[in-house]
């Protein structure tokens, strides 16, 4: 039994820091701010939900698997915020290229357009 | 086998936190920065992750709550600081910009303006 939770917290560890050190390779190596900011959104958000399953498996404690849950849910709520308050002040503040949009549902709320 | 999954764990978080650092150098704008300084953040909360699971310590996962709320506290800032200053900056080097393109028009209108006044 500690056998097998061992190895299942392990490989969550182990996804989850390969997923965080992905996330630190995409906003290196990616071009413009858009592309950036899918890597913190997506790929960050997932190493560490991997990495608090890992711990939580690990721990094997009831209340700080309340807390990580916490941890989760509020990375849930506030990454899809956080990444939509950086790409509108963004694309207001022409920081975004149009022309690396493939659909632009911006509704023309351009560089230096203040709604 | 849990040292050696921690060290390979720690070594990747430690690698993707420092190519956030290499960003948050050279990124060009205030907003590149901001997604960085997010990767650094949730790595930081990730090697702290790392740590309780290996210690199985209970003591380190409140520690995880509140770097999760300052991380998102301080992106949700930043973006609004960016969002409302470069019209600003735009303002002040236009009207900067403006007198050396039309010193006639500069020094001559606000002397008229005065003199109006007076």
């Amino acid at each position: 039994m500690s056998i097998l939770t061992d190895t299942i917290a392990a490989v969550c560890l182990l996804l989850g820091a390969y997923f965080s050190f992905s996330a630190g390779m995409g906003v290196v190596r990616f071009d413009n701010l858009l592309s950036r900011l899918h890597v913190v959104a997506k790929p960050q958000v997932l190493g560490l939900l991997l990495l608090l399953t890992g711990v939580a498996i690990r721990l094997q404690d009831r209340g700080s698997a309340t807390m990580l849950l916490l941890v989760a849910i509020f990375q849930l709520m506030t990454s899809p915020v956080a990444a939509h308050m950086v790409g509108r002040a963004g694309l207001r503040t022409g920081k975004v290229d149009p022309a690396v949009l493939r659909a632009d549902d911006s509704d023309g709320a351009g560089p230096g357009l203040e709604r | 086998m849990m040292t050696v999954v921690g060290v390979v764990a720690t070594v990747l978080l430690a690698a993707g936190a420092l190519l956030a650092v290499v960003r948050m150098e050279r990124g060009p704008t205030m907003l590149d920065r901001t997604v960085a300084f997010d990767v650094l953040t949730t790595a930081l909360v990730g090697a702290i992750a790392v740590e309780a699971a290996l210690s199985r310590r209970t003591e380190s996962v409140p520690i995880l709550v509140v770097l999760s709320l300052v991380g998102f506290v301080g992106s949700v800032t930043i973006a609004r600081f960016a969002a409302v200053e470069p019209p600003k900056d735009d303002r002040t080097q236009n009207t900067r910009s403006d007198p050396p393109g039309e010193p006639a028009d500069r020094s001559g209108n606000p002397d008229a303006e005065r003199e109006e006044a007076r």
